[in-house]
């Protein structure tokens, strides 16, 4: 086992420190298409919605910047390098530049294969790192029952009282610093998941549609109840529910993190978890899953078995707000004296361009009034693991988020994303505010709840 | 470390300098097409006083110094030249005073444009200059670029607003021109010489920015074309009624299409041309110089005239044509922009000339810009890669140049000589003209240690 230094150092080092001077070739990005790299004309209209590039003022931090490494790389005129490496995780990979780029650049499947490059040519491996990345992205990420078990563990010390006793006790204190951070980042685990929530099939009296629902993994360990509340608000619009108990992991966080080619079985084996000739749709409520999920199509475009199949998928999945804006919302009769605000997940108005419809959703409730958040688009900081291998940035990111929700003063922060949710929640938990953070649905959810109480 | 670099991080600390290849390799090219070349380090600095002394050992030690901001150029005129020292400025971003009293503001030249326009908006005034790139384009590159935009037409371009500037000479030296002054005929007028100088004479490190009222109303309208030239005539005809809008843009009909699958906005896909047509000032003034355009167009063969609806809307639509030159990088990888420019009256020949020039060379050119000023930005859609083609757009290029030159007009209109028109420059502007700007070279900068090799050799 790693010592508690050595997962320190992990912790910190994901993206970072390796044997100096580590130098690899590339294979992805000279797989991948030229005219996806040469697509980019350095014109320069995405740096001004870079979060890092916002912040350091340096090309190499930029888009432009990072797609002309790339390009250096393609082109042999660079080798993929540490400082490659460290670059391309110090991206948030929150997709802003793609909705700033008026050229249509696809930086996300860019910054997908340059990630793989980084791993294959192994320029930031160290024991640790490894062994983290074993553990979580190759393991319990790709074995449902596996990370239920992790979950029900971290509930139990959570629920317990361990915890309690753990931090009144100042024991986190034993704990390095970043580390001790990572404890407060620990979404809180519900008591019950998806399966014991939700019924494989659930039938409303006047049903239209047919939907698969995906139940997702941190959304599924930590928010089973806003999957709850989904399967509610479609019941509630007509919409009959399909939730396998058993769903694997929809690969975006090895997409992300530069495993494409488990990426790949991730997608195959989900491609089987519905009959999707039989659903009129298949709804995520995870922003970032959501994103991935529409990608299955292009992910698997080579597949000679997959292709046609993934193609299928990607035209039926929807995000719920989506779909609710494209069968249209019912008006919940109970109203909801309010105020809340929205903030955008990165895979949704960036990753998907749906920006819209989460906002009809809000003003679908009677009473509660939405009071737009400054720069709503851009990245909380959370951007999947990113909070935990780039603290510094992350929290640079969530204390700006912060300080615009405070100017909306809303009593209510809506977000349609686990990872954005936790980390804004760790936000209000630090900072002591009476701020509650909810997803879009799960607030429409509570509107058609009071309206059944009150008939 | 080379040694150029470990003597500039003695000068400015370490965060200050750049010179591992995955830095170098960021900052070898600006927003122009196929130019592109290694800098040999980069430099931050944050004060006057850091890029005086970056200068001085410049100077000291015979090295180019090639100043960009945030390299958005369209000339390749921040381009590095070999072992040069690029000295970026965007970390110079202070805004020093807005000045409400004399309506002017000062700022450091790594301000970006927008800033300045969100600034003086608050303040109920307006900085007219808007150039395609004001999202990030710095002041500074604005100033040595003499950038135009949308509003050149009714409001000028940079140079008309600039008051005052400092200047970091090419020894090092540090001086100022200009004030608050609306009149000030002391001594030439060297302000003017550093405006659009490219980065050629010295470094701009401060300017100081005339604002105005901000106008009470405004309408944006948008014209229909079934024909390209008849959109040119509209044009040369709106400015014979003697009406100045602020803004008569030109999308044809490859641009409205680029630009319509970024910005979603329902431009009318099947139109061979559009015009953006906005007048501001007075309300009265402006319903009716409205109600002027709208017939005018329409009487020469617009098939249809629309007022945008809302602020935002005529917002969304003047952003949306700011992105054409990149939306049209969707047709293909290289997107090589030209902004050849014409007097008013001979609008529809240079847009005929450009059609059948394309037809002629088998090159995909899509057409925009800023037709009120004259300004046209042809823009071959190529690929370069592919050399027999690249071949063909030079020659095409060439010859609508040539006749842009002998229709009374310029090779470059807003972006500049840098290295992409260098070539063409003598003959636009005369071996005695060019000799002049050698000479004021030399003066100002006699070891040619400031972007050299820009503008002519």
């Amino acid at each position: 086992m790693a010592t508690q230094e050595e997962l320190h150092r992990a912790v910190v080092d994901i993206g970072r420190a390796s044997p100096e001077g580590r130098k690899g070739t590339a294979k992805y990005l000279k797989l991948l298409d030229y005219s996806v790299l040469q697509q980019c004309i350095h014109c320069g209209m995405c740096l001004p919605t870079c979060p890092t590039y916002d912040e350091t003022k340096l090309e190499r931090n930029s888009p432009r910047g990072r797609i002309a490494l790339m390009r250096h790389i393609a082109e042999d005129r660079l080798e993929v390098t540490q400082a490659f490496g460290r670059e391309l995780y110090f991206c948030l990979g929150c997709l802003a530049c793609e909705t700033a780029c008026p050229a249509g650049v696809h930086y996300g499947e860019m910054f997908e294969n340059a990630r793989s490059d980084i791993e294959q040519a192994g320029v930031l491996r160290n024991g640790v790192r490894d062994r983290v990345r074993g553990l979580t992205l190759r393991w319990l990420f790709t074995r449902p029952r596996a990370l239920r078990m992790a979950g029900r563990l971290t509930w139990f010390y959570q629920a317990s009282g361990l915890e309690f006793t753990v931090l009144k006790l100042k024991l986190t204190r034993l704990l390095p610093t970043r580390l001790r951070a990572l404890e407060s980042l620990t979404p809180r685990v519900q008591s019950h998941f998806s399966d014991a929530l939700i019924r494989p099939v659930e039938t409303p009296p006047n049903q239209k549609y047919r939907v698969g629902l995906l139940t997702g993994c941190v959304q599924d360990l930590a928010f089973s109840h806003v999957n709850r509340d989904t399967a509610d608000v479609l019941l509630a619009n007509g919409c009959e529910v399909i939730t396998p108990r058993a769903q694997f992991c929809c690969g975006s966080i090895h997409a992300h993190n530069g495993e494409l080619e488990l990426a790949k079985q991730m997608a195959q084996r989900n491609l089987g978890t519905f009959e999707l000739e039989r659903l009129d749709a298949v709804i995520t409520n995870a922003a970032g899953c959501g994103s991935h999920l529409k990608n299955y199509g292009h992910l698997l475009q080579d597949d000679p078995i997959f292709a046609e199949r993934a193609t299928q998928w990607s035209a039926k999945v929807r995000d719920i707000h989506e779909w609710l804006a494209e069968i249209g919302i019912r008006t919940p009769a109970a109203s909801v004296q309010q105020t809340v605000t929205y903030h955008e997940a990165c895979h949704l108005c960036h990753g998907q361009k749906i920006t819209r419809q989460p906002r009809q959703v809000l003003r679908a409730i009677p009473g509660l009034e939405l009071t737009e958040l400054p720069e709503s688009t851009w990245c909380c900081g959370s951007a999947g693991i990113y909070n935990i291998t780039q603290p510094e940035m992350s929290q640079k990111l969530l204390q700006r988020k912060m300080a615009n929700i405070g100017k909306t003063a809303a009593q209510i922060v809506a977000s349609a994303n686990p990872g954005c949710s936790v980390q804004l929640q760790t936000a209000v938990h630090n900072l002591n505010l009476k701020l509650e953070i909810a997803h879009p649905i799960s607030l429409l959810a509570r509107a058609y709840r009071k309206s059944d109480v009150q008939g | 470390m080379h040694k150029v670099a470990a003597d500039l991080t003695r000068i400015l600390g370490s965060q200050q300098v750049l010179w591992e290849r995955e830095h170098l390799a960021t900052y070898g090219f600006d927003g122009t097409a196929a130019l592109e070349a290694p800098a040999g380090c980069v430099v931050l600095p944050k004060t006057t006083a850091e890029v005086s002394e970056i200068v001085r050992y410049a100077a000291h030690n015979r090295i180019p110094v090639v100043a960009r901001g945030s390299g958005t150029g369209l000339s390749g005129g921040s381009v590095p030249v070999p072992d040069c020292i690029v000295l970026c400025l965007v970390q110079m971003n202070r805004v020093l005073e807005l000045d409400q009293k004399n309506l002017t503001i000062h700022v450091e030249s790594g301000v970006v444009t927008q800033k300045v326009t969100e600034l003086a908006e608050a303040a109920g005034l307006l900085y007219p200059p808007d150039p395609g790139s004001m999202k990030i384009s710095t002041i500074g590159g604005n100033v040595a670029e003499n950038s135009g935009g949308l509003r050149g037409l009714k409001y000028g371009v940079t140079r008309d607003y600039v008051m005052g500037l400092e200047v970091v000479l090419a020894n090092g030296e540090v001086v100022s021109f200009g004030n608050k002054c609306v009149k000030d005929v002391a001594g030439y007028s060297m302000k003017d010489v550093f405006i659009g100088s490219e980065g050629t004479l010295g470094i701009i490190t401060k300017v100081l920015l005339q604002l105005v009222p901000k106008p009470q109303a405004k309408k944006t309208l948008l014209a229909t074309f079934s024909q390209m030239d008849a959109a040119a005539e509209t044009v040369s005809a709106i400015i014979a009624a003697k009406i100045i809008p602020c803004t008569l843009e030109f999308l044809d009909r490859i641009t409205i299409r680029c630009v319509e699958e970024y910005a979603h906005l329902g431009l009318p896909l099947n139109a061979e041309a559009i015009l953006l047509m906005e007048t501001d000032g007075h309300p009265a003034v402006v319903e009716e110089e409205a109600r002027q355009m709208a017939e005018i167009a329409r009487g020469h063969g617009a098939t249809a005239v629309q007022l945008a609806k809302s602020e935002e809307e005529a917002i969304q639509l003047a952003a949306a044509r700011r992105a054409a030159f990149s939306a049209l990088a969707r047709v293909s990888p290289t997107t090589i922009l030209e902004d050849a420019t014409v007097p008013r009256s001979e609008l529809a020949n240079m847009i005929r000339f450009i059609q059948q020039t394309a037809t002629k060379y088998q090159v995909t050119v899509g057409t925009f810009g800023h037709m009120g000023d004259g300004n046209l930005h042809p823009t071959f859609l190529t690929n370069e890669k592919n050399a027999a083609e690249m071949a063909r757009v030079e020659k095409a290029m060439e010859e609508i140049f040539d006749y842009a030159v002998c229709l009374g007009g310029t090779i470059t209109g807003e972006h500049g000589v840098g290295l992409a028109k260098k070539a063409f420059l003598p003959k636009a502007i005369g071996d005695a003209s060019l000799g002049l700007l050698r000479q004021l070279k030399r003066t100002l900068d006699p070891d040619n240690i400031l972007n050299p090799g820009k503008i002519f050799d």
